[in-house]
C-alpha cells in the first residue's frame, strides 16, 4: 500500500516517517512540508538519517496514494478537505479539525466556526478500542487528543458499565511533556521559561474536555473537569482522573472490569502492581511505545476511585495510534509497525 | 487454580510446585507463598519493606 504524508515536519510527521519507514505492508512515497521543500527528511528528522534518503516535497506536487495521512496543524487540513479527497480513496487526518461531531461542539471549544462543517461526520473518531468496527470500514478516521486518548481510555470501561455516579462530575488533571505543543517555538518554549516548569497552562476550557464529554456520553451523562500541567518531560501524557463510584466496589471487581474491557488489546496494559517501582501507569517507560497504561486506586476512606492512564503522547495519542487504523483500515495485524516496547532505563 | 487475593486473576501453578516455593501474579505482581499442593493453596508470601519512591 502506498502512503503518504501531509505535513510531515512536526513532531507527529515525524514519528510517521519513522514508523512508516519499517512498516512491513506500507511504502512511503511523498512527505510533504511547503517549509522544507527539497530538503532530506532526516535533516529535520536527525533520528532518521542514513535510514531514508526521501526529501520534502510540496503539497502540490502530491501524485495520489492508497493512504493519506494528514499532520497538518490545526485548522490547515480541513480548509482542503475537499481537494485532498482526490489525492487518496482513504485519509487519516492527525489534527483537531474532525474530532467533534458537532459544528456548535466546534465552535464552543475551538472559538470559531468549523470551514467545512457539512463534513464534521464524514469522519470517524480514531482511538481504536473504542471504534475499531466503524475504522475498518471507513474511509476517512480522525486522531483523537492525546490528553483525551488518556482520559477516554481510563474511563470508558466504568461509563459502559454504569459505575460512574451520574450526580458528580468527573476530575481530570492531567500532566504533559513537552512535545505535545508541537516544533514551533514560542515564549513559554524558550528553554530557561520552560525547564523546569511544573506549569497550569489550561487549569479550565482545555479544548480536549469536548471529545472526553463527546465519547464518554454515549454511555451516560458525564460532567468533565478537566485541568492541564505541562511538566519537566519531552514525551508523555499522565491523566488522574478522580469520580466517585455509582456503588461500592472492590480491587477484584475493578480488576474484572477493567480486565473485560482490555483483555484482548494488544497497546492497553492494566497497571496496578503491588511491588515495584513502577506500580501505575506512567508515561517515562512508554518513550515511542504504542501503549497505553491504565491503573486504578480505590480510596480506602470511601467510595472515590482514582483512575490512571499514561501514554506517549506522539504515539498512542497521534502516529502510533494513526498506523494502528490504518493497519486496521487496510485488514492487517493492527501491530504491524508498532511492536517496539519502548525503553528501561530511559 | 487459585485466585489471586488482590485482583483475582487465576494463579496458575507448575506441575512441578513445591510447598514453600514464591510464585507471582502474572497481572498485578503480588508474590505468594505455596502452602500446599493438593489442594493448591497460596498465601501471601513474607514482605521485604522497601522503599519504592516518594
Amino acid at each position: 500500500m502506498n502512503v503518504s504524508i501531509l505535513g510531515g515536519s512536526g513532531y507527529v510527521g515525524g514519528e510517521l516517517v519513522r514508523l512508516l519507514l519499517d512498516h512491513p505492508h506500507a511504502t512511503l512515497l511523498n512527505i510533504t512540508s511547503e517549509r522544507h521543500a527539497g530538503r532530506l527528511v532526516s535533516a529535520v528528522h536527525p533520528n532518521l538519517r542514513r535510514h531514508t534518503s526521501l526529501r520534502f516535497s510540496r503539497m502540490d506536487d502530491l501524485g495520489p496514494c492508497d493512504l493519506l495521512f494528514s499532520a497538518l496543524p490545526h485548522g490547515s487540513f480541513a480548509k482542503h478537505f475537499h481537494a485532498f479527497k482526490s489525492v487518496a480513496p482513504r485519509i487519516i487526518d492527525l489534527s483537531a479539525d474532525f474530532r467533534l461531531r458537532s459544528a456548535d461542539d466546534y465552535k464552543h471549544w475551538y472559538g470559531h466556526v468549523h470551514p467545512n462543517p457539512e463534513t464534521l461526520n464524514d469522519f470517524v473518531y480514531g482511538i481504536v478500542e473504542i471504534r475499531r468496527d466503524e475504522i475498518r470500514n471507513a474511509n476517512y478516521v480522525t486522531g483523537a487528543g492525546c490528553l483525551a486518548t488518556a482520559a477516554i481510555l481510563g474511563l470508558l470501561p466504568l461509563f459502559k458499565n454504569g459505575l460512574v455516579n451520574d450526580g458528580e462530575p468527573v476530575v481530570i488533571e492531567a500532566k504533559v511533556g513537552s512535545s505535545a505543543a508541537g516544533n514551533k517555538e514560542s515564549p513559554s518554549s524558550h528553554h530557561p521559561e520552560r525547564s523546569g516548569a511544573v506549569r497550569s497552562f489550561q487549569a479550565t476550557g482545555h479544548r480536549h474536555t469536548g471529545e472526553i464529554i463527546q465519547e464518554l456520553a454515549y454511555h451516560g451523562t458525564p460532567t468533565v473537569h478537566f485541568s492541564a500541567t505541562a511538566i519537566e518531560l519531552v514525551r508523555g501524557v499522565l491523566i488522574t482522573a478522580h469520580l466517585r463510584l455509582a456503588k461500592p466496589l472492590d480491587n477484584k471487581a475493578l480488576w474484572n472490569v477493567y480486565r473485560n474491557a482490555y483483555d484482548a488489546e494488544p497497546f492497553i496494559r492494566i497497571v496496578k502492581e503491588t511491588r515495584g517501582v513502577f506500580r501505575y501507569p506512567e508515561p517515562k517507560i512508554l518513550s515511542g511505545s504504542n501503549f497505553c497504561d491504565v491503573g486504578f486506586e480505590i480510596d480506602p476512606f470511601g467510595e472515590r476511585l482514582v483512575v490512571l492512564a499514561a501514554l506517549d503522547n506522539l504515539m498512542k495519542g497521534a502516529a502510533g495510534n494513526g498506523v494502528q487504523a490504518m493497519n486496521i483500515m487496510a485488514g492487517w495485524d493492527e501491530r504491524a509497525g508498532l511492536h517496539f516496547p519502548g525503553l528501561h532505563p530511559v | 487454580m487459585p485466585n489471586c487475593l488482590e485482583c483475582d486473576a487465576n494463579i496458575v501453578l507448575d506441575q512441578k510446585v513445591e510447598i514453600g516455593e514464591i510464585v507471582d501474579c502474572q497481572d498485578c505482581g503480588t508474590e505468594y507463598e505455596v502452602r500446599s499442593i493438593d489442594p493448591q493453596q497460596i498465601d501471601y508470601a513474607p514482605k521485604e519493606e522497601e522503599d519504592w519512591g516518594e
